[in-house]
């Protein structure tokens, strides 16, 4: 198959795409620049690509840089800002898996003749499915839930069936360069994290709330999470108190304990099914990239786990799985 | 098949150019700043090198310094310099060095060149591109006001203008080794009469301590010897591609709906195409057309290989949802009909397809 494999500069996709060419296919890398400015840290920086590059001279691919950033910037990152500016807690990298990876990349790849695109996820596509990678730790199978069936056709995840240790195994045998590199942390377009963060995003100081009482002081209720229990300004002593609802047009962020926190149902918004399907009744419900799977049941919208789980951040994907395969999943309103 | 259409990127050796060069990839050798006989030796042909470019560009050879190229020779004239300023169509080499010195950077017509009327009475430097390095345009180099000094980056125009006449108002001039099929890393800046020069390299004084470092004795002399049969070459080189070239974009503007050139094509060097597709992405169309042999770009690139909105077609006012589709084809001196006849081959049928697939 002539296939066009995602290169981050990373070790998961220099192995994707030294499996692939060791499968016999036809691999050419791509690179993509997402994020303007002169920026040599985060996933597009100079250094990366330099990488991606001097793996795919090594295993003598050919390699490509697209440059997708001006549908980075409408499609995740004003997005990203937008949902902040909420009071919500958006998760860029399932945006830009929606917009970017799985939506503009793969376009742009069937239109240049190929039979489909890799990436260095760790989860598995199988004959039109998406199921959870083999290493449980490393799984991203949450961040890929968006992939229909007609897109994973044409999606091959190559390092989903290792282990993160037989990845490096695998890149260090081959000698990459991208062998012990470390994993990504940060949201690509923030390197410099929460300080990147609190420069885009409008902030507005507003109080924290208990009881109708006002006990605290936050610098930006727009950066504030559900279920956040630090940084709210509370003087010690009390039991931990949690962020339970976060107003941003009353300035107001709301705390209690754990028990307020907890909550036996959900709302998602914008399911997306692989199947094309909503399924009904018992699930697997996953509400962070690592987070805790809790059966649960689904009903038109409605989430409704089998245990008190703690309140899901507005903005949050959940996703449904089956075992191990992935139903699809949606945002928490 | 290969359709090699990326000369103003850069351009394959002259023969000649590789013949001076090779003794000094070899048996000869010697510090040109030296004196003793193999020193001397050195000096010699570094000194033949430098009559020959005096003679090419229509200077005194005290006038030459050797740079390492354009963006050296670029910077090596504005560093320094009192209030430069340029047009929005320049090269990044002298962009960033106009910014780098406070400059000021002016608007240019929709044709791309710069207008007397635009340069502030102030200017202590205006530097004018002499033919644009993405579409081709020539400026006519304007008056500049009393006591400025003018420089030229006229890194594209050597192979196609007479630069010792075309440049002759400059002070500073800027050429490059690599476009003019001599060796990359190699060029020179004429500097004449009263333009003073910071260097930007500081050591043995070389150049007459305007460009300090031991000399490339190699790159000189190829160079040179390029320099010369570019210009010995010239008027039958411009003749035979302005052909080629018109055959090209005629072909292309006749095959291709939506498609114009940016620019006008009788205010251009005779190497450059330079096209506007409608409802195409250039990194598209330049991946399925290095798949099909064909060399070109868009407009420029950044340091990442990715490509960049191209500065000069948004400074001559081309929407920045045209320009995504902008495509430069640039011929050389030793382009032949078989280039035009591929490109006339694939990039239509490339451009066909990716619409349909849009």
């Amino acid at each position: 198959m002539k296939v066009l494999c995602a290169m981050s500069g990373g070790v998961d996709s220099s192995v994707a795409a030294a499996m692939l060419r060791d499968e016999g296919h036809d691999v050419t890398g791509v690179t993509l620049k997402l994020w303007g400015g002169p920026s040599d840290a985060g996933c597009c920086s100079v250094a990366d690509v330099d990488d991606a590059r001097r793996v795919a001279q090594q295993l003598d691919l050919h390699h490509v840089v697209f440059s997708f950033a001006d549908e980075f910037a409408r499609g995740v990152v004003e997005p990203y800002v937008r949902a902040h500016a909420e009071g919500r807690t958006p998760n860029p990298c399932i945006e830009c898996n929606r917009t970017i990876k799985f939506d503009v990349l793969l376009r742009r790849a069937e239109q240049l003749g190929f039979d489909a695109i890799a990436t260095g996820h760790h989860a598995r596509s199988v004959d039109g499915g998406l199921w959870r990678g083999a290493d449980r730790d490393k799984d991203q199978s949450y961040v890929l839930h968006m992939l229909d069936a007609a897109r994973l056709r044409r999606v091959l995840l190559p390092v989903g069936a290792l282990t993160k240790d037989e990845v490096r195994a695998r890149a260090a045998a081959l000698g990459l360069r991208t062998s012990s590199k470390p994993d990504s942390q940060e949201v690509c377009f923030l390197p410099g994290g929460g300080r990147d963060r609190a420069a885009m995003v409008t902030s507005t100081p507003g109080v924290v709330v208990e009881d109708g009482v006002t006990v605290g002081a936050v610098p930006a209720v727009e950066l504030v999470t559900i279920g956040q229990r630090r940084g709210l300004g509370l003087r010690g002593g009390a039991d931990p108190r949690y962020v339970l609802d976060v107003d941003v047009p009353a300035r107001t962020v709301t705390i209690g304990p754990l028990d307020a926190l907890l909550t036996d149902v959900v709302r998602v918004e914008d399911a997306t099914w692989v199947d094309g399907v909503a399924p009904t009744g018992e699930v697997l419900a996953q509400c962070s990239a690592h987070g805790r799977v809790t059966p649960a049941r689904y009903e038109s919208g409605v989430v409704t786990f089998a245990e008190p789980v703690r309140k899901v951040a507005p903005g949050q994907s959940v996703v449904l799985y089956d075992g191990d395969r992935v139903l699809g999943g949606g945002v928490a309103a | 098949m290969l359709g090699y259409l990326d000369h103003a990127a850069t351009t394959p050796m002259r023969p000649a150019a590789v013949e001076a060069m090779l003794p000094w990839l070899g048996e000869r050798f010697g510090n040109p700043s030296g004196g003793h006989r193999v020193a001397q030796a050195a000096r010699k042909a570094i000194d033949d090198a430098r009559d020959v470019v005096a003679d090419c560009l229509g200077c005194a050879p005290r006038e030459v310094v050797f740079t390492s190229g354009g963006t050296e020779g670029d910077n090596l004239a504005i560093f320094g310099a009192r209030n430069p300023v340029c047009g929005a169509t320049e090269h990044h080499a002298v962009l960033h060095a106009v910014e780098r010195e406070r400059g000021r950077i002016v608007p240019v017509h929709p044709d791309g060149r710069i207008r007397a009327e635009a340069i502030p009475g102030d200017a202590g430097l205006v530097s004018v591109i002499l033919a644009n390095n993405e579409v081709g345009t020539v400026n006519a180099l304007p008056a500049v006001p009393d006591g400025a000094v003018l420089h030229t980056d006229a890194v594209q125009a050597v192979t196609w203008l007479d630069v010792a006449d075309a440049a002759r108002a400059a002070d500073l001039v800027t050429v490059t080794g690599h476009k003019i099929g001599g060796p990359q890393g190699t060029g020179a800046l004429v500097v004449r009469g009263r333009a003073a020069l910071t260097p930007l390299v500081v050591g043995g004084g070389q150049e007459q301590e305007r460009r300090s470092g031991t000399h490339d004795v190699a790159g000189i002399v190829g160079f040179a010897a390029a320099l010369r049969a570019c210009t010995d070459t010239r008027d039958e080189t411009v003749e035979r591609v302005r052909k080629l070239r018109d055959r090209l974009a005629d072909g292309l503007l006749a095959s291709i709906p939506g498609v114009t050139e940016s620019g006008t094509r009788d205010t251009k060097v005779a190497g450059i195409c330079s096209l506007l597709i409608e409802d195409i992405e250039s990194e598209a169309l330049l991946f399925l057309l290095d798949e099909a042999g064909i060399c070109a770009t868009a407009a420029s690139s950044c340091a990442s290989g990715a490509l960049e909105p191209s500065h000069v077609l948004a400074a001559m006012g081309v929407p920045r949802d045209l320009a995504k589709g902008s495509l430069r084809l640039s011929l050389g001196w030793c382009s032949t009909d078989a280039d035009v006849d591929l490109a006339l081959d694939v990039i239509p049928a490339a451009v066909a397809r990716l619409r349909e697939r849009s």
